[in-house]
This record gives structure tokens, sequence and C-alpha cells, in this order.
């Protein structure tokens, strides 16, 4: 227990000082942390969901608390917490099918009953299954292939770790943790797997000597176009450069690297380029549950752009990106602003930035992301498909439980 | 145990890099107040926790060393720090480790702790190679990582190479700082902070220099384990910069060398006096110092919220809705603010409360402050628990110290200092003694409920060291002092006291360097168009009249023409008559009127006057030369203006006048037919 606290604390500082950029990334540490959490913590005789429920929340709330623009962390906090709730539901409901000549009041017996009953079947099976006996199918729930989730490894090492720990504890808490730790590392799976998921849909949106236009730096985004190049697709890129932290430079080296014919323009000039361009790709920070989406700065503009010319605005996100809330939630942090000096040097205006102009003197803003509103977004392209702008909502409920939307 | 490592080290090369690359780092952070630009307030509480934007500043530094990625600090400072720390939560970090060192009683410098450090170093040997020093108070986000692997592969090419100080471009205003630096290696070659006055020898040694006006020294220094060793050896050393590092440059016997690092993207300053700490809390407001900003948590602050216009503002603080508020403003946790209250551009702490219709405009209130209806504050610092009672006024630049009570409708006076403690007679003698010499007839200086001792002023530019922005002539004053140095720096002899003979000097250096262009602008025939561009830039520089440079231009011409070899005095006629027809275009730029025409007449006489065997007898040609072939060049006015002045001159002043006097009649005749 103390050093995952120690893990923890660690990991809150280096959200705290924006150490870890990129929404995957940090997804992906807040989930592995997680799932140490999880094997770490002790579970009660009774009502073992509600304790990991608690322990995990008490974490997730700091995390969050540390860095609230980084939407992702608060996302996958909710994931894991919906992943506990869906396997208690699950072993419950199982249990109370086996026994419905049974009294089901005694604890032991359902212990016992729920290990007779189902000695083989896999957690995410169980969890499929109650998914789908509880809610109408859903597009997603029939996309989130069964047989694949089936075939996730069974041996994780912090898994086993607790299981072997907990040996002589009741088989129903040992069962429920498992089930849990085996969901989390589904879940870890999936954010690792996102980028792939993607790009294979790639060959399905961009044609041949198509023009796409893409802002900023976004992984996904070049993974994506390269997975099209890589089908022997020829197309043009236009990247805005995405000033004043200039990471389209980044990206447009890595394209030409991949051998992607690739032009960089200035942000100011996506108005001018945008009447030859076909589609423009861009790669999401965090999507809200109304569909809106939250990108580099540019990326309104470079959105109004495209509707100008009806053009196709088409974002890019894991599902770790879906954020169950709504961008005019006042516990929502929509937006970060950097230093100043990243647009101009402190050397150039330093005359007018200081003390000498009193109240008069130069304010810089440097905000880091932008917003952009549902109705300019043509197509969400997620790890499970592409997706309406409306269709958000079905998504965040299939993906997080109502009861964890406030933390 | 580190010079043991070093020998071993030696016998192999990968060795070493394997030690270097295992080696900590490292950082050694002064914060004892060593300085006395913050008292009152550092008699009550060392500088470092003092609070910047309701942080104390130790904190905004260790936060900085933590992300730069050092791995162990230590921290030379007072019990008092010490036990700050003790509740903070510094000692948690994994991969920083804070220790501590108590500074002993005697130390009153920089000097003083480094030799502790040192003596200290020689049982333990905590320090383990190159470390960053950091004297001080530093609000900084640049990384450090790059910086020191760059001091370290110098270190191995060179083994003089000791140190890597950080500076920044900053206002000249700000303070006074001259350095020059050696633009290609970056080798620091001089370094004052009060005037510039240097060796020529400097020039010799170097091919070029770069001297500038406009850096900011960050007191962040890459230093190796030989710079404690330094003071050690040295110990009369004092200062870090004063003493040390104008030591080391001065000091050409064993040859440590000193290099700069520029940063220009991130931030670095340095609180001093009470002006950086203006400059610095609004450049945090300003989110310059990114992520150590209020609404960031990177110690064990509370965060703010960010609003729009720059208002940072507690959760739990209270406005009423009646009070305005500007742009750049920060408010602390539970406090309150009545109605009709203005504030603008200023910082409030935790747990203030201000009355209505009171004015804060500029000003830093700490935490715990009540401030009464009606008062108004401008462009103070008014420290923990001072209360400010109704109708006072507290002029710009006053700095109130700790628990202060200022009474009713009193007017604390402008850029006067106030404390509960006495103004200590000497500077030397320590809080103990104040303490106890507090005689209980309490001079209430403050109005009738007031407490506190209004200060005496310590020095006299005070508005240079306080918080309310310069005052305008004080800035012309400033500025034209700088100006008044620059023109003195390019001459770069050792200026003399003598004013006058200063200018003679300059006028000296002109001529010499108008000569150098001149004849480098003939030797490689440069267009004149150019040749005047490079003249003006020497007049730019010493701020010469126009007259001056013609003089100087029409005297480099004739010494050209009396060098180029000649055989009569014909030929040197046509010498000189050909450089003035070529150089026509450089030299009738500088004399279009009158007064400068005069100028070349009286330069041409004295030049005959000096070599009177040769030019002499030219003199009334080339005159009429300039008239009439070049007619632009002077012109009958001039002639005749020269003429009457000289009229009146001693007989053996004349000798050209009468030389050239029927020329003259001739101009004379002329003029007046036109008249007729």
């Amino acid at each position: 227990m103390p050093d995952v606290q120690s893990t923890v604390v660690e990991f809150v500082n280096k959200l705290r000082k924006r150490k870890i950029e990129g929404s995957q990334a940090t997804a992906k540490c807040t989930v592995e942390l997680l799932r140490s959490v999880i094997s770490h913590q002790r579970v009660p005789h009774a009502n073992q969901a509600a304790a990991l429920i608690d322990a995990v929340k008490a974490v997730g709330e700091q995390l969050v608390a540390a860095n609230p623009v980084e939407l992702a962390v608060g996302n996958v906090v909710r994931r894991v917490l919906h992943i506990i709730r869906e396997e208690d539901l699950s072993l419950t409901t199982a249990a109370m099918g086996g026994l419905d000549l049974l009294d089901a009041s005694d604890d032991d017996d359902v212990d016992n009953c729920k290990g007779i009953g189902y000695p083989a079947m896999s957690a995410a099976v169980v969890a499929a299954a109650a998914r789908s006996t509880l809610r109408p199918p859903s597009l997603q729930t029939l996309l989130e292939g069964t047989p694949e989730s089936a075939t996730v490894p069974y041996t994780s090492s912090s898994g086993a770790d607790s299981e072997s720990k907990t040996a002589d504890k009741s088989s129903l808490t040992r069962k429920l943790k498992h089930d849990v730790i085996e969901g989390v590392n589904q879940l870890i799976h999936e954010i690792a797997g996102c980028h792939e998921q993607i790009a294979e849909q790639a060959i399905e949106h961009i044609h041949q000597n198509e023009v796409i236009l893409t802002l900023g730096s976004s992984r996904t985004v070049l993974e994506f176009l390269c997975a099209a190049k890589e089908k022997k697709r020829s197309f043009r890129v236009f990247v805005a450069e995405g000033a004043p932290r200039y990471q389209g430079h980044l990206l447009a080296k890595e394209l030409v690297a991949r051998g992607l014919q690739t032009t960089v323009i200035t942000d100011s000039a996506v108005f001018a380029m945008i009447s030859r361009v076909n589609m423009v790709i861009i790669g999401a920070h965090a999507v809200m549950a109304n569909g809106g989406v939250i990108g580099p700065v540019g990326v309104n503009m470079a959105a109004l752009a495209a509707q100008k010319h009806a053009v196709p605005f088409v974002v890019l996100a894991g599902s770790h990106k879906l954020c169950p809330l709504y961008p005019h939630n006042p516990e929502v942090l929509l937006n970060e602003l950097r230093s100043p000096s990243e647009l101009l040097d402190f050397g150039e205006f330093s005359d007018c930035l200081d003390f000498g102009a009193g109240s008069g003197s130069l304010q810089v803003v440097n905000p880091t992301f932008d917003y952009v509103p549902p109705n300019l977004v043509s197509l969400f392209i997620t790890d499970t498909g592409g997706h309406n702008p409306s269709y958000m909502y079905r998504l965040i409920a299939d993906y997080y439980s109502a009861d964890d939307l406030v933390m | 145990m580190a010079s043991r490592k070093k020998r071993a080290a030696k016998i192999s090369e990968d060795s070493e890099e394997e030690q270097s690359r295992r080696q900590r780092l490292q950082a050694i952070l002064l914060a004892d107040s060593f300085a006395t630009k913050l008292l009152p307030l550092t008699l009550e509480r060392p500088n470092v926790l003092l609070p910047l934007v309701n942080v104390p500043m130790i904190d905004y530094t260790l936060a900085w060393l933590e992300s730069a990625g050092i791995e162990e600090v230590f921290v030379f400072c007072s019990m008092q720090v010490i036990d700050y720390l003790n509740n903070s939560d510094w000692y948690s970090h994994k991969d920083f480790t804070v220790k501590t060192i108590e500074s002993p009683q005697n130390s009153t410098s920089a000097g003083d702790a480094l030799r502790y450090i040192y003596e200290q170093q020689i049982e333990t040997s905590q320090i383990q190679g190159d470390f960053v020093l950091v004297n001080g108070c530093i609000v900084s986000n640049m990384p450090l990582t790059q910086l020191i692997q760059e001091h370290r592969d110098r270190k191995k090419k060179d083994e003089k190479a000791i140190m890597t100080m950080v500076i920044r471009q900053s206002l000249i205003t700000d303070h006074q700082l001259f350095i020059a630096v050696n633009p290609l290696t970056k080798q620091l070659l001089y370094y004052d902070e009060d005037n510039i006055c240097f060796d020529k020898s400097l020039l010799d040694r170097n091919p070029s220099v770069l001297l500038c006006s406009d850096m900011q020294d960050c007191y962040i220094d890459i230093c190796s384990l030989e710079v404690l060793s330094l003071f050690v050896d040295n110990f009369d050393y004092q200062h870090m910069r004063c003493d040390f590092v104008e030591g080391v440059l001065a000091d050409d016997i064993i040859g440590y060398k000193i290099f700069t690092h520029e940063i220009s993207s991130c931030y670095a300053s340095r609180i001093e006096n009470f002006r950086s700490y203006d400059m610095v809390s609004k450049d945090i407001i300003q989110r310059r110092t990114f992520p150590y900003v209020p609404d960031m948590k990177f110690s064990g602050n509370r965060t703010l919220k960010l609003e729009r216009q720059g208002i940072y503002k507690a959760s739990d603080a209270t406005q009423l809705p009646s009070a305005h508020v500007g742009a750049s403003y920060v408010i602390g946790h539970a406090t309150n603010i009545g109605s009709g209250t203005k504030i603008l551009n200023s910082v409030i702490g935790n747990g203030c409360s201000i009355g209505s219709n009171v004015v804060i405009q500029g000003s830093y209130i700490w935490n715990n402050v009540t401030v009464e209806d009606g008062c108004e504050i401008r462009n103070a610092i008014v420290c923990d628990e001072v209360k400010v009672c109704a109708g006072a006024i507290v002029k710009p630049g006053v700095v109130l110290s700790f628990k202060v009570v200022v009474g009713r409708d009193f007017v604390v006076p402008a850029y006067s200092q106030v404390s509960l403690l006495r103004q200590p007679m000497e500077e030397d003698s320590d809080e103990e003694n104040l303490l106890s010499g507090v005689d209980l007839q309490m001079e209430s200086k403050l109005g009738l409920d007031g407490a506190g001792y209004i200060w005496r002023q310590a020095c006299e530019d005070e508005w240079k060291h306080s918080v309310p922005p310069i005052p305008k002539d004080k800035l012309a004053e400033i500025i034209k002092a700088i100006d008044d140095d620059d023109t003195d720096d390019e001459s770069v002899v050792t200026t003399s006291g003598d004013a006058n003979t200063s200018i003679n000097n300059d006028l000296f250096d002109f001529e010499r360097e108008v000569d150098g262009t001149f004849l480098r602008a003939v030797e490689e025939n440069i267009v004149a168009d150019l040749a005047v561009l490079e003249i003006n830039s020497l007049r730019l520089s010493y701020n010469m009249e126009s007259a001056h440079c013609a003089g100087a231009i029409f005297y480099s011409m004739m010494k050209l023409a009396v060098s180029t070899p000649h055989s009569s005095i014909n030929d040197l006629y046509r010498n000189a008559s050909s450089i003035i027809t070529r150089w026509k275009g450089l030299l009738g730029f500088y004399v279009k009127k009158s007064d400068e025409q005069i100028e070349v007449i009286s330069r041409l006489e004295e030049m005959c006057e000096e070599s009177a065997h040769e030019l002499g007898t030219l003199f009334a040609h080339i005159l009429r030369y300039m008239y009439e072939e070049e007619n632009d060049l002077l012109q009958e006015v001039a002639i005749l203006r020269w003429s009457d002045e000289k009229a009146g001159a001693d007989e053996s002043d004349k000798v050209y006048l009468k030389q050239c006097e029927p020329f003259i009649t001739w101009l004379k005749e002329t003029s007046d037919d036109e008249d007729g």
C-alpha cells in the first residue's frame, strides 16, 4: 500500500508540472496506476465493489485536480469505475440467475454457487452478456466484438499477485477483483491500440489524389495518414504549422520522412488554401458529450473555413478522449494559458511588458486549446468506427455510468 | 573523495563518461538573506519566505529546481527556513532530495556560506562534481540538464572553464551592468556593476569583444568544485559577483575562465529589491513563469482560479458586486472585499478584509491585512497583519512591515518604510539587540492609534529600488546618463574624470577613426555614398556635429595628398585637386552650410601652417579650386565671412589671408557687380 501511495504522489506531481504531454500517454499512465491501486486494495468481505469504487475515486480525484485541463485523466478514471460497476452487476445477476431456487441472501452461498456455476467463463464475456441483457443492444456493443475480448490474455502480473495474496479470502472477492483487473487490462490494451484501430479505417476515408489539411501535431493523424500511404494511396497533405508551438513543423518532418507529399502553410493561410482541400483531418485533445471538440489552438478557424467551403471536417479521437461532461459545465476547465514567451521573446518587447508603462502595459495571451462546436464537425473516427457528432451521447452512455459523472 | 574518483577516472575515458552520467545533478541554494535591500521586512522574516503572489519565494525556486531535473539540493538557510521546510511537503519527493545546511551565526555573505559548505564538504564530500549555484530567491522556468551537460563538456575540453553564468536580456534602466563577452566562445571577459573601465590589453588578447549594457545577471551559475576551493583560498571574497567573478577575471595567472549562457525564451529573474519584487510579481501574473503561476499547484500552494482579464480569484473569496476590480489582479482565500472598492493591478493575500470605498492600485497586500473604509493605497507593500485604519492614505513606494498599524486619516509619506522595530543604527547590529533596546515609549508617528516607526531614508535614490514606476523625469535622467555613457563606451579608453578632456579625447579619437575609414575607402575604392554612411555612423556614435566631420574628412584628404609621392609643388596641387574631385561627394555631404565651409577653410589653414613649406604656397590655389572647379564645395559667402573674421586677427595669422587677397577682392567685386 505505501508504495502505491508514493507512485500516486509521484504521478500527481508529474501531472501538475505538466511533464506528461499528450492525452494518450496520460491515459495510459493513469490506467496503469489505477490497476495497481485496485490490485493493492484490500477488499472487505461485504460490499467489495463499493470499496473498490471508493479507492479508485479517492485516487481519481487527486489525479483530476492535479491537471484539470487534461480531460483524459478523468475519462479513464470514470471508465475504470464503470468497469467495476459492470463487473459487480454481472456477478450479481449471474448469481441471481444461478440461484433462483435458493435463498440468495447468504453471501457464502452466493460465493460457492457462483464459483461452481461459471468457472470457465471469462469476465469480459460475462460483462458483455450482462450489458446485452440489461440494455437494448447498441451499435457500440455490437462492434465491440466479444470473441476478440475473450482472447485477452488471462495473466496479468498484478492480477496474479493479488490472487495469490487473497487466496484464502472468499472466492467472490477474488472473482470480482480479478474480473475488474481483467477489464482494466482490456482497457489498457484498447488505449495502447487505439492508433492502429483508427488507422485501419484510413483507407475508407482517404482517396486517390486527394488533398488533406491538418493543423498542429497529433500522433493519431500521423498514423492515419501513413496507413493510407501504405495502402498505395497517393495524396497530398497540407500542414498548418500550429503557432506558437509550431508542432506542425514536427508533423511535417515526420510525414516527409515517411514519403508523403507535404506542404507547410501558416495558420493564417488556412482560409486561402481551403478551396483546394478535399478533407480536413484533426486530432482532438478531447471530445465533449455534446460532440464539441477541444483541439489545438486555431482549430476552430480551420473548422469554420471548412464549413464555408463545404469541406468535410473529420476528427480522430481514441475512445479515452470521449469526455462525458458538457463544455458549459463550470467544473470543466477548457483551456490553459501558457507563457507569453512562446509568442514574444522577453528582450523584444521588454519595454512595453514591464513596469515602465504601468497599467497600460501590453498583455499577451497564449491559450493552448480551441473549442469547435459540434455543428462544424462532419465525422468522428474513433477506434470503434465512424460516428456523427449527434451520436456521441450514445457512445458515452456505453462507456460511462451516470453515477460517476460528478466525481 | 571526489578528487580520488577523478584520478581513477582519468585512467580510462569510458569510466569517466559513465561517472558523469551517474553523477547526481546537484544544486546549492543560498537562501540566507545577506542583502539589505529588502529591509525592514527581512529583520523579521528571511527573504526567501516572503510571499510572492501569495506563495513563499523559496517554493518557486525549489519547484523550478525539481522540475529542471535537479536531484539533490542543499539549502543554506537560517533556522526559520528550516522550520518552514519541515512543515512543507518538499521532503516527500522521491527523486528530489532537499537537505538543509543551517547557516552559522557568523556568516554574513555568500562567501562565508560557500566556505562553510566547503568545510562540510571535506568531511562528507556530499557534492560530487559540478553543481548549480543559485544565489537567493530566483523565479525561473529554464531547463538545466542540457546546460549542465554543456558545462561538463566544456570542462572536459578545457580544465580552466570552471563556471557558466546565466544571463538574459533586459531593460537598460533596471540596473547598470556592463559585461564584455567573446561572441564566439561566449567567454566572459569583463563584468562590472557600476561603471565601465577596462584595460586595453583585453582588446589585444581578443579579436572580437561584445560589450553589452542591456544584460541582466540571473544569479544562476553552473560551477565546478574549483569554485568552492577558490572561495577558501581567497578568504576575503565576500560576494559572488563583485569579489569572485571580478577576481577570477582580473587574475590571469591561474587563468580560470567563466562562460556565459544567454537565455531568451525561458524565464529567470532574481528578487533583490522592491522593484524586482514588483516586476517578478507582474511577470508571474502575466504567466511568464509558466507553469509556476497562481492557478497551478506547484508546491504547497492552494490554487486560484483564472478568470477573464488575468484576474486570479480564490473560490472562497467574497467580493461585493459593486466593487470594481481591474485587470491583473490576484485575490487570495477567505478574503472579503467591500462595496465601492476599486482594485487595480494588485495582489491581495489570504484572509484579508478590505472595507468599502477603498482604492488599491499597484500594491501588494499580504495575508490577514485589515484595510478599513475609505483608505487609499498606491504602489505599496503591506505585510502580514497590518491594519490600515479608516481614511488613511498610503503614498507610493511605502513599505509597511509586519503588524504595523496606520492611524485614522494618517498620510504615510511617499517612499517611507515603516516597521514595529526601530531602525538599526549600524548595519551589522543584529535583531536581538534591537528587541532588547526597545523602550516602550512608542513614538506614535503613524497617527493617534497607530503603531510603528518610520525609518530614516537609507539612500537618496530610493525611487530606483521601490515598487512604483520610476517617475518620468527620473527616467529621462537615467536614459540621458546612459546615453552619455554610451558615447564613452565606444571610445574604449579609460574615461578620465574631467569632462573637457574627455571631449577632446573624443574628438581626437573621432578624427583618427574618420581618417582610417577614409583611407580604407580610398584603398578599396568605395563609392562616396557608402563612405558617407560609414562616416555618419561614426558621427552618431561619437555624437559629433557635421562641421567636425567636414573638418576631419578634409584633413584626411589633404593628408593623403601630402603623403602621396610628388616631385614638385605642381604635382602636389594636382594630387590635391584630383582627390578633392574624386571625393567631393563625401565632403560635399558635410559642407552644406557656411559654418561647415568655414571649418574646412580653417582646417586648410591649420594644415598649411603645419606643413608650411609645401602646402602653404598652395593655400589660395586649393581654395580657388574648391570654389571654381567644384563650385558646390565652398561658396562665396563662406569665403567672404572667413576673410571678414580673419581681418581683425593678428598679423601673423593673416599670412594666408594675404596670400589669397587677389582672389577675395575678385570675389567681392563680382558680388558687387551682381548687386549692381
